[in-house]
């Protein structure tokens, strides 16, 4: 192919169906998989909706942010000040309060982060979730570095989160609906334009788009969806604490986009999967003579995610698709 | 004669201690075509930017219509009815043809990203943004070339698609730096014949170099030497003026 490359942004009928079965596969798996298990998945759905809404941004739009976590931590935080210590709170109204904090809270550091470019856009979404990182960190009354407990579940009063198979379809309901959500919001006119500053951000200034209003939109967007998976993760754990916007959860983040393939959502939520399983994988390597070899995973993960950016530039989803071309091409 | 659509007055754009246009005045009409030219490092492309809102001006001023531009964001003035084009191409390669001419179209309608409405309709299927897209390729003859990968595309075609982008956006003012660079004869001719076409009704500002071109085209001819006008008139008398003749058009 002679043309530049561009993301995947059409999913291939191929892809589509090997989607579908996973979803499957997501659907029927609390009645086979055990109770670990179970949780495990649930936290990669949830990880998913995080590295979806960080798709927008990064994929979509261009604006790679090293400080995604602090918008997952707020909503976290935000359900857990929600929470009184004796009792349950109610769903309905605390993930719209959670979702709308984490918003206004990107929309806030928005304001001034999405002036930048390149680089310098990356050190001040990262500086900005330090700063939010230390606000918690440091102050007692927000629970400083130790966390704060949740000790119920949110009450749903329809559906019991209490029960971990019903948490993990709700879970997977709201990742399937981020995920259409984003589809749909892709081939807007508001993520045609997204995707055009993306290509070509002067350009789009030239034909009179406000490059500003849309890249803040954005971010707030982006935001609030990380919200979401935040509320979901402290619920799931029932404890939060400063790590969940710390420097290293904006950084896995951005490794799961980067290892299933950008701009398109779906990548994100392989590479969420692929991600969590690796971690697992290279957690329980067992000791060799007196090496601790799964001590030492952040250095597998590394190697592997070196390896499929050298191998697989357009993540594992574009290497699925040049995989399935080639095969098809063989066929004909 | 009525108003000018675009008129710039005494503009000045300073990079340190050099003077990149110095002092500059241009006046743009309907149905006429002003042409811009001058040796290398004359300052053309400054003033382009200037005028489009690439850069600010160090001193002078714009209008637009009824507006006053000076200061004002290329999308602002892009919006207010002005059209650019680039020397050096400058479209998204990545998209078909097609995308390309269809998102410029897209300015045109209500933009709002704030509004969720805006989520969750089809680009693709907005008949306004498309009838103009579709009117904007015709005219710039590319309406074969659609599905073509526009970083695939050839030269020439990537010259004609930066001027379909720009007449998507239906601008009153169009400012054209240097359409017909690296094209063959045969391309160049055609662009011409396009310019001549969209000229009623648009005022039109051309940077170029072609002096084929230029003597077809021309209602008016400025000459700009080191940031500064040194001739402007019809062309029949700047091609007669010594001083041009000694400063640029002589060299050919």
């Amino acid at each position: 192919m002679s043309a530049p490359q561009s993301h995947l942004e059409t999913l291939p009928r191929g892809i589509q169906i090997v989607l579908a079965l996973g979803v499957i596969a997501l659907a029927v798996f609390p009645f086979v998989g055990t109770d670990f298990y179970q949780q495990m998945v649930t936290r990669m759905m949830i990880l998913a909706i995080f590295a979806m809404s960080l798709d927008l941004l990064q994929g979509v739009t261009g604006l790679v942010s090293l400080g995604h976590a602090a918008y997952f931590g707020v909503a976290g935080y935000t359900l857990a000040f929600l929470t009184p210590e004796g009792e349950a709170v109610s769903l309905w109204w605390t993930l719209p309060v959670a979702v709308l904090a984490a918003g206004a809270a990107a929309l806030v550091i928005g304001f001034f982060v999405v002036r930048t470019k390149g680089i310098y856009f990356i050190m001040v979404t990262m500086a900005f979730a330090q700063m939010v990182f230390y606000l918690f960190f440091d102050n007692r009354v927000l629970g400083g570095s130790d966390g704060i407990y949740i000790n119920f579940k949110p009450d749903a009063g329809l559906f019991d989160l209490e029960n971990k198979k019903v948490f993990y379809y709700f879970t997977l309901f709201c990742l399937l609906a981020v995920y259409f959500f984003l589809r749909r919001l892709l081939w807007s006119p508001f993520g045609r334009a997204l995707a055009g500053i993306r290509v070509n951000e002067h350009r789009m200034r030239a034909v009179g788009f406000g490059s500003f209003s849309y890249k803040l939109t954005a971010f707030t967007l982006a935001g609030a969806l990380a919200g979401l998976a935040g509320y979901l993760w402290g619920a799931q754990t029932g404890f939060v604490n400063p790590e969940l916007m710390g420097f290293h959860q904006s950084a896995h983040v951005i490794m799961m986009i980067i290892l299933g393939g950008m701009g398109n959502f779906a990548g994100a939520i392989v590479g969420a999967f692929a991600f969590e399983f690796m971690l697992e994988l290279f957690k329980d390597l067992p000791s060799i003579g007196g090496f601790n070899v799964g001590k030492h995973w952040q250095m597998w993960m590394g190697l592997f995610i070196v390896l499929v950016i050298c191998f697989a530039p357009r993540g594992l989803l574009g290497l699925l698709q040049k995989l399935m071309h080639r095969k098809g091409a063989g066929n004909e | 004669m009525s108003e000018a659509l675009l008129s710039a007055k005494n503009l000045t754009k300073k990079f340190g201690g050099l003077a990149a246009v110095n002092d500059v005045s241009i006046d743009l009409w309907r149905d006429r075509i002003h042409v811009v030219i001058g040796p290398n490092g004359a300052g053309k492309s400054t003033l382009t930017n200037l005028l489009s809102g690439d850069l600010p001006p160090t001193s002078g001023n714009i209008t637009l219509g009824a507006y006053d531009v000076t200061r004002a964001a290329p999308e602002r003035i892009s919006r207010r009815g002005l059209g650019r084009s680039y020397q050096k191409t400058n479209i998204f390669p990545t998209f078909t043809v097609w995308d390309n001419v269809r998102l410029a179209a897209q300015s045109r309608v209500a933009q709002q990203p704030w509004n969720p409405m805006r989520w969750f309709q089809s680009a693709a299927g907005d008949a306004r943004v498309n009838e103009r897209a579709e009117a904007a390729l015709e005219l710039a003859g590319l309406t074969g070339r659609r599905k073509a990968i526009a970083g695939a595309a050839s030269h020439g075609e990537q010259r004609q698609l930066e001027i379909a982008m720009t007449l998507a956006t239906e601008p009153q003012v169009l400012l054209l730096d240097e359409p017909l660079a690296g094209m063959g004869t045969a391309e160049a001719e055609r662009m011409v014949e396009l310019l001549l076409r969209i000229k009623p009704r648009h005022a039109m500002m051309l940077v170029e170099h072609d002096i084929d071109a230029i003597f077809a085209l021309a209602d008016h001819l400025t000459v700009m030497v080191n940031g500064t006008v040194i001739a402007s008139g019809l062309p029949a008398d700047i091609r007669a003026d010594r001083g041009v003749q000694a400063a640029y058009l002589g060299e050919e």
